[in-house]
């Protein structure tokens, strides 16, 4: 049996965070990652635009991944590769498989997930058609082309907005092949306004919004696709279906926090974020377990996720050490146009919080308003709110007299 | 050209029940399968319900194998170490279905099945989510579910560890007779035989056609479905089915034996025997009916949508000697209950052909094939000491079903080798849990590509598509 004081499962940009901020809180860490190397998904993202917020520069994902590496090795943490977390026991043991070291069980005083999330599929979506070679999620095909060498086709069409899929649709140009499409079905992209600027409308590439694949063709490898708008239910208007041949079609449909670890366990889950419900130090219902990174909610920028790792490592540490003070904790909800804040609790006490927050549809000019009771502790316009950006503002703890309300005044 | 006595066509669940019986006889036998797997087509797509044979029409084939397959699939994928769980089946209907269900039972009794009309509250007891409208339910407690693929990859296994041969993507293009022996043309050259069997599933009429047998007119029925992420299999204890009614056994909510859940089959008819399309009102036909018989849909889980295809020929099995060709067996038509019904069809079968063939049982033969290695249903103990002897067993390369690289080696490697994504999936489900290949699908490419000795463009989904298609940089 190892005993660490905090075990972080998953060596991705949040996991290396979260490890470097417990070990400079004094905790004994171990990283325990499931890839043969740390950084998760950084290490296929070989594009530009990392950094900007957390390192004041503009990096790729492997250089952004690789100072965080960097810092690992310099301070000795304990890294497991290859070793898959299976379970988390009541005493916070955790049982992980590694080809090297077998069942692995280390008790942790703390435990930090940050496993980071998966791309939701065709079978997800209940993509109607045939079931053919071809189709792939973006993130598939964004590891077979930057880490494999490989072109999953000429001709592309893509499902969904989301910023694998932006990108992956430059990335595809940049290596001969044709994007001819990219349909979404809201009438707004899910991804950056940076990297529809930049990955679509510098390249010509048309974006289809309110629009939706309504029949896949080709059998053994996908030949084409039906494609409509959808009505204000979003159930696609089949009198104007149309048609587009394709040799491959990449889906950025949506991302799901990897909870499996969790999931049923009994610690409490938000229904919105698909990610454990936490306090401000990223704990969760489950005392000494905290949470971080996609495995939470999902972000736009790992710079984000690195600043919400290292609060959670530094509280796991703390916890460990018994030096972890939680007080009365008051509630966060969101409603009127904000789609979920996060955390979900705020401890009572001093010092600074940072809130996120994410909206439901694209806002111009709307006031973002946050109450505690009978207080109103920010009232800030935001020229465009997005669906696809993350927001946040600061409030101080002692202002907070009561449970506390983010809302949208339109 | 190489000579056999018997030459099985289509490596279903049928065909390769077949040439499973076969392989125990000192015989030379050959099955002929046009995809590059076996169970490819209707047997990969379709319940995997073992059924108890309450609702056959008394006095037709599919009562007659149905009931005395069910023993026999029980006991067989005991042998073969293929997932099953006899949960019983319920039939349920609202305060109007009891009539309904007094029929039901009425063939039962002709039938010899054991069955029990149960009212809503000991229908609960068994189903607690069943919908508030059910009063109640036919129970049918020798029902349950089998993994229908790995049933029939279990027989064809069995089959070449028994000295069968088995061919794939050898579609049969040609029959003609030479010299009291039969030609069979393929893609993979000639093979004659003295005896045919037909187990082409969908194809089974055409093979009928090429050989100048019967002449069958064949309709197809496509059926959707939806699979539930494993979560939901704690919701649902046993097979539900509604009133059949003259398109089928209706829409079922069942576990599967691999732990996850369906909601399907839709019933829609085609002439097409390639459309396994799912269509939008067919996804939505489900959405609608689930709800009828099962109050927790959740179809906000779905991990995947598949169709199958029934193969209808009039309204029952086709199963025996042509009449129009001498050593030509058929057992053809096979839609449900075919699945349940596969062992005895092949003890039927195995018994027509030996009129012709006389042969002698082998002194030695497999009939309980090694356990699989999955790491999932071992203890401690076992984990520590199989990755003790193999460290790739401690190697997850699936996520989601807690695959591991050696699973998937012992895949490729089996009897009969997986050489695509597809097929290692059927046999070890890397890839089939709810990121459905989405981080495990490039490592699974890269085992195949190091374990075949293949470029990994050379790396196939299934079916002859590959995946990798183009080296970067590559594209004029």
């Amino acid at each position: 049996m190892l005993e660490y004081d905090v075990v972080v499962i998953g060596g991705g940009p949040a996991g290396m965070a979260a490890a470097i901020a417990a070990y400079d809180s004094g905790a004994k860490t171990l990283i325990l990652e499931r890839d043969v190397r740390l950084g998760g998904i950084l290490n296929q993202c070989i594009h530009q635009g990392f950094g900007l917020h957390y390192f004041k520069e503009e990096m790729t994902g492997p250089e952004y991944a690789d100072r965080f590496r960097k810092e690992v090795e310099k301070r000795g943490i304990d890294v497991m590769l290859e070793a898959m977390a299976l379970s988390i026991g009541e005493d916070r043991t955790v049982t992980a498989l590694s080809p090297e070291h077998g069942l692995v069980k280390a008790k942790a005083g703390a435990i930090v997930l940050a496993m980071g999330c998966r791309e939701r599929t065709a079978g997800a979506i209940a993509l109607p058609g045939m079931r053919p070679a071809g189709i792939y999620t973006a993130g598939m095909a964004q590891k077979l082309c930057n880490i494999d060498g490989y072109l999953v086709g000429k001709e592309v069409v893509i499902l969904g907005s989301g910023d694998i899929g932006l990108i992956m649709a430059r990335r595809m140009t940049t290596e001969g092949a044709k994007v001819k499409l990219v349909l979404e079905l809201m009438p707004y992209s899910s991804g950056l306004k940076r990297n529809i600027v930049q990955c679509l409308d510098d390249y010509g590439i048309p974006i289809k919004y309110s629009h939706t694949i309504t029949r896949i063709v080709g059998n053994p490898r996908i030949e084409g696709l039906y494609y409509a708008p959808v009505g204000a239910d979003r159930k696609p208007i089949l009198e104007k279906e149309q048609y587009v041949s394709c040799d491959a079609l990449l889906l950025s449909v949506g991302l799901i926090p990897e909870n499996d670890l969790i999931n049923g366990s009994g610690v409490e889950m938000s229904p919105v974020t698909n990610g454990a419900a936490v306090d401000e130090n990223r704990m969760t219902s489950l005392e000494g377990v905290f949470s971080c990174g996609n495995v939470l909610h999902v972000h736009d920028l790992v710079d984000n996720v690195s600043e919400e790792a290292g609060i959670a490592g530094s509280a796991a540490a703390r916890y460990a050490k018994g030096e972890l003070k939680c007080g009365e904790c008051v509630n966060v909800t969101a409603k009127d146009g904000v789609r979920y804040a996060l955390p979900q609790r705020v401890n009572r006490g001093e010092g600074k919080v940072r809130l996120f927050f994410r909206v439901d549809n694209v806002y111009k000019g709307a006031r973002l308003v946050v109450e505690s009771g009978e207080k109103t502790l920010v009232g800030r316009k935001f020229q465009v709110l997005a669906p696809g950006e993350m927001g946040s503002v600061d409030i101080e703890k002692s202002d907070i007299c009561g449970d506390i309300v983010v809302r949208l005044e339109k | 050209m190489e000579k056999f006595d018997v030459t099985v066509i289509g490596g279903g669940i049928v065909g390769t029940a077949v040439l499973d019986r076969l392989s125990r006889y000192q015989l030379k036998a050959l099955l002929l399968e046009k995809c590059d797997d076996v169970a490819s087509f209707t047997t990969r797509a379709n319940s995997g319900i073992v059924h108890a044979g309450y609702d056959c029409e008394p006095g037709t084939l599919k009562a007659k194998y149905n009931v005395l397959g069910n023993p026999l699939i029980w006991k067989e994928a005991e042998e073969l170490d293929v997932p099953h769980l006899k949960c019983g089946s319920i039939v349920v209907v609202g305060e109007d279905g009891l009539d309904g269900l007094k029929e039901l039972e009425r063939k039962a009794k002709a039938n010899g099945v054991e069955v029990q009309i149960l009212d809503r509250e000991e229908t609960l007891k068994l189903e607690p989510n069943v919908a508030d409208r059910i009063a109640y339910s036919l129970y049918a407690p020798t029902a349950g579910i089998v993994s229908p693929y790995q049933m029939a990859i279990g027989y064809a296994d069995r089959a070449v560890s028994n000295g069968a041969k088995i061919v794939l993507e050898a579609p049969v293009t040609e029959i003609r007779s030479k010299g009291g022996e039969y030609i069979l043309s393929t893609p993979k050259g000639e093979f004659s035989t003295r005896l045919v069997i037909n187990c082409a599933g969908a194809h089974g009429a055409d093979i009928n056609d090429l050989a100048g047998a019967e002449h069958f007119e064949t309709t197809y029925r496509r059926g959707d479905y939806f699979v539930l992420d494993s979560t939901e299999r704690k919701n649902v204890n046993t097979v539900i089915f509604p009133l059949p009614t003259a398109a089928g056994k209706g829409i079922l909510v069942a576990p599967t034996a691999d732990g996850n859940v369906i909601y399907g089959p839709t019933a829609i008819d085609t002439n097409d025997s390639e459309d396994v399309a799912s269509s939008l009102d067919s996804l939505d036909v489900l959405r609608a009916s689930v709800p009828l018989t099962y109050k927790r849909p959740a179809f906000n889980k779905c991990i995947r949508v598949y169709s199958g295809l029934r193969t209808l020929i009039g309204h029952d099995f086709v199963i025996g000697k042509s009449k129009l060709r001498e050593n030509f067996i058929m057992a053809i038509g096979i839609c449900s209950p075919g699945l349940t019904s596969a062992p005895a069809i092949a003890d039927e079968v195995l018994s027509m052909a030996q009129e012709t063939l006389h042969a002698e049982k082998k002194a030695e033969y497999v009939t309980v094939m090694p356990r699989h290695k999955r790491i999932k249903e071992l203890s401690e103990e076992e984990i520590e000491k199989l990755i003790a002897e193999d460290s790739r067993y401690g190697r997850i390369v699936c996520r989601c079903e807690k695959v591991t690289e050696g699973e998937i080696v012992d895949a490729i490697h089996s009897p009969l080798p997986a050489t695509t994504v597809d097929a290692v999936k059927r046999r070890c489900r890397a890839g089939m849990g709810r990121c459905q290949g989405g981080f495990c699908g490039t490592r699974v490419m890269q085992i195949l590509s190091r374990e075949l000795n293949i470029p990994l463009s050379e790396v196939k989904k299934g079916l002859g598509a590959n995946i990798a298609r183009y080296r970067v940089k590559e594209v004029e």
